[in-house]
């Protein structure tokens, strides 16, 4: 008999407090099970944000730090330009990193720091309750958009993947989706090339996932999977916008 | 076409029922009439002989409950 699929030795035994359905618990499978892959968790250390994912430390079979609001990509700077043999991510919501990180993730790429960011964009506050995020789609209803995010007053939601496609130094740029099992499968190998390029030493690898986050959208995991397919890919489209041959 | 074995960790699941719609088989129910350590109806699958072992559920799987072996 042979094994087909089986819980990622790149996991903790812990149970996740994850709700039903998040796709945290996916996004975490995937860097577990490219850190296994690429026999490098033994040298992994990750760097957990503020946010659902805050006790991320728990989950991942690795060295973990917690870093303050935002400012994961600086404690992996620090961590990664330290021990440059280990190898450093950083594991980010839309509000740790669009909103409250956004000068730490932009100067990280600047500066290509040879990290993996894990960027997850479910488009929502999360742990805080269901607040508007940077990410927030417009005319998206969230305890505060509660008429739907408006263009005017509060912006159009902010696109990383294209955003830091314009910086030289993010040397890997790429949007996956894990709505369903094939989108999954592609995202492994996204978050698999972004390790390869950290042991590679090229520098700054991003990969934005785009996630669910069905109790604060108020759908069941399904239908939050659905929606995410319908209404987040038409505004983030998927796909590599940057890769390390490609000089700008 | 592969047979397949499917394994349910089933305490540790949360009834997202994500597994059942990935099936493409669509072979995974909830069961009812049962509720897990955590509160929740666990999945169950009455026809394995039309499993493919193609290992969609444990795929999509956030709480890695599943463990899917082909025969
Ligand atoms: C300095 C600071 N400001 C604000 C907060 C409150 N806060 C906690 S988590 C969070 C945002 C979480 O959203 P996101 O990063 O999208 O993660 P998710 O929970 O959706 O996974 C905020 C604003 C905080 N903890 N610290
Ligand atoms: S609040 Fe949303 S992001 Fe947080 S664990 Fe629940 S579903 Fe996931």
């Amino acid at each position: 008999m042979a094994i087909v699929y089986e819980r990622s030795k790149g996991l903790t035994n812990a149970e996740t407090h994850y709700c039903p359905g998040c796709t945290h618990g996916i996004a975490h499978k995937l860097v577990a099970e490219s850190l296994v892959e690429l026999g490098v968790l033994d040298k992994a250390v990750g760097v957990a944000p503020v946010g659902c994912s805050v006790l991320a430390y728990n989950y991942f079979n690795c060295d973990m730090q917690e870093a303050a609001h935002g400012r994961a990509p600086a404690v992996a700077t620090g961590i990664k330009r330290v021990r440059p043999d280990n190898i450093v991510f950083s594991y980010q919501g839309d509000g740790d990193l669009a909103s409250i990180g956004t000068a730490e993730i932009v100067h990280a790429a600047h500066r290509s720091e040879n990290i993996t960011v894990i960027f997850i964009n479910n488009a929502i506050y999360g742990m805080t309750g269901g607040q508007m995020a940077p990410t927030t789609l417009l005319g998206q209803k969230t305890t505060t958009s509660q008429n739907g995010r408006q263009l005017e007053g509060q912006g159009a939601p902010i696109r990383i993947a294209e955003l830091l496609s314009q910086v030289p130094g993010a040397k890997s740029v790429e949007r996956v989706s894990l709505h369903n099992t094939q989108n999954i499968r592609k995202a492994k190998q996204a978050i698999l090339k972004a390790f390869k390029n950290q042991i590679d030493g090229k520098g700054f690898s991003i990969v934005e996932c785009l996630s669910t986050c069905p109790t604060n959208w108020g759908k069941s995991p399904v239908d939050a999977m659905k929606w995410l397919e319908e209404n987040m890919i038409p505004y983030y489209p998927l796909g590599v916008f940057r890769t390390p041959e490609e000089e700008i | 076409m592969a047979k397949g074995k499917v394994t349910f960790n089933v305490d540790r699941c949360k009834g997202c029922e994500l597994c059942a719609a990935a099936c493409p088989k669509k072979i995974i129910k909830m069961n009812k009439t049962k509720i897990n350590a955590k509160g929740y109806h666990p999945p169950f699958i009455e026809e394995i002989e039309e499993c493919i072992a193609c290992g969609m559920c444990a795929t999509i799987c956030p709480d890695s409950v599943i463990t899917v072996e082909k025969l």
